[in-house]
């Protein structure tokens, strides 16, 4: 990363400000020209170093009160197809791979979901179990409580 | 929130515009002024019903270390561990999950080693162990939620 994408970084990170020209704004703090960030910023975009511009909202206060992390069990020469299909689904916003560790957790696949209702989230988790068939060895879902810390992520 | 909050809400998830005036050319898109839109965004954040407005990034492709870690916490201990985790500014979010993995937080550091650092603090302060998941792969990450 170059020292101007990290300055533009630093300065967007936290959000960006409300106002007529906002890139210009930013391009004002970071001390370059406003066509320069908005091509940085598009170049960002293009490479996936940055997800998307916009909006995140608060799941519990658009009334997404049961959030679960749905974790499943499943071969690893065929975690990725399925991880793949896992995500695809419109109610899945997060899907990962991650690593198990055996005794304690079996678990290499990650699918965030979330509904308005327990009822809702657990019909939208039976839908992945059937979807994930007879490649399914195991899974847990594990409703978030509270939040204890939101931050976000800094660089 | 009325129904133009939701329509924010619904059409900001993502794709906003990087142009000269984003806020004019969205604004237009769903019938409001200019200067309302933005007044409704501030309102929104203000009253927590979205968390932050602007560029979402993807810290790991930005060259950080992360790792999703869980712990098993004795209900009787929770507050103190909890407080400790927090304390730890390389702990980006923590949640409470209902599981014997009771606390579920996720670590951003510049490098592993430093991860490595901050996993065995948490370890030896609490006198508990950290199982750490980090991501190997990833399928999907876009959370657009229905308002």
């Amino acid at each position: 990363m170059s020292p101007i994408d990290e300055r533009i970084v630093r300065a967007t990170q936290a959000g960006l400000p409300l106002v007529e020209a906002p890139y210009a704004e930013i391009a004002r703090r970071v001390g370059v020209g406003e066509q320069e960030v908005l091509s940085l910023l598009k170049a960002m975009l293009a490479d996936g170093r940055i997800r998307r511009i916009g909006a995140v909202p608060n799941h519990y206060a658009l009334g997404y009160v049961a959030n679960a992390m749905s974790v499943w069990d499943v071969p690893d020469d065929a975690v990725e197809r399925l991880g793949c299909a896992v995500g695809a689904l419109e109610f899945v916003s997060h899907c990962y791979r991650r690593p198990r560790r055996l005794p304690d957790w079996p678990y290499n696949l990650f699918a965030m979901v979330h509904g308005r209702s327990r009822d809702e989230t657990a019909q939208k988790v039976e839908a992945i179990r059937r979807l994930l068939g007879s490649a399914l060895r195991a899974h847990d879902v594990l409703y978030s409580v509270r939040i204890l810390k939101k931050t976000g992520l800094r660089l | 929130m009325d129904e133009f909050d939701r329509a924010i809400i619904n059409r900001l998830q993502g794709d906003f515009p990087l142009c000269e005036r984003p806020f004019a050319a969205v604004a237009r898109q769903l019938a409001l002024g200019e200067e309302e839109l933005r007044d409704r965004i501030r309102l929104l954040l203000e009253k927590g019903v979205l968390t932050r407005f602007g560029p979402l990034y993807d810290m790991e492709r930005l060259g950080g270390a992360f790792t999703l870690c869980a712990m098993s916490v004795p209900v009787a201990d929770f507050t103190r561990v909890a407080a400790l985790v927090n304390a730890r500014p390389e702990v980006a979010h923590n949640y409470e999950r209902e599981h014997r993995f009771n606390m579920w937080f996720v670590l951003a550091a510049k490098s592993q080693a430093e991860t490595t650092r901050v996993v065995e603090a948490i370890e030896s302060e609490t006198g508990y162990p950290v199982m750490q998941l980090p991501r190997l792969d990833e399928y999907f990450v876009e959370l657009k939620l229905r308002a």
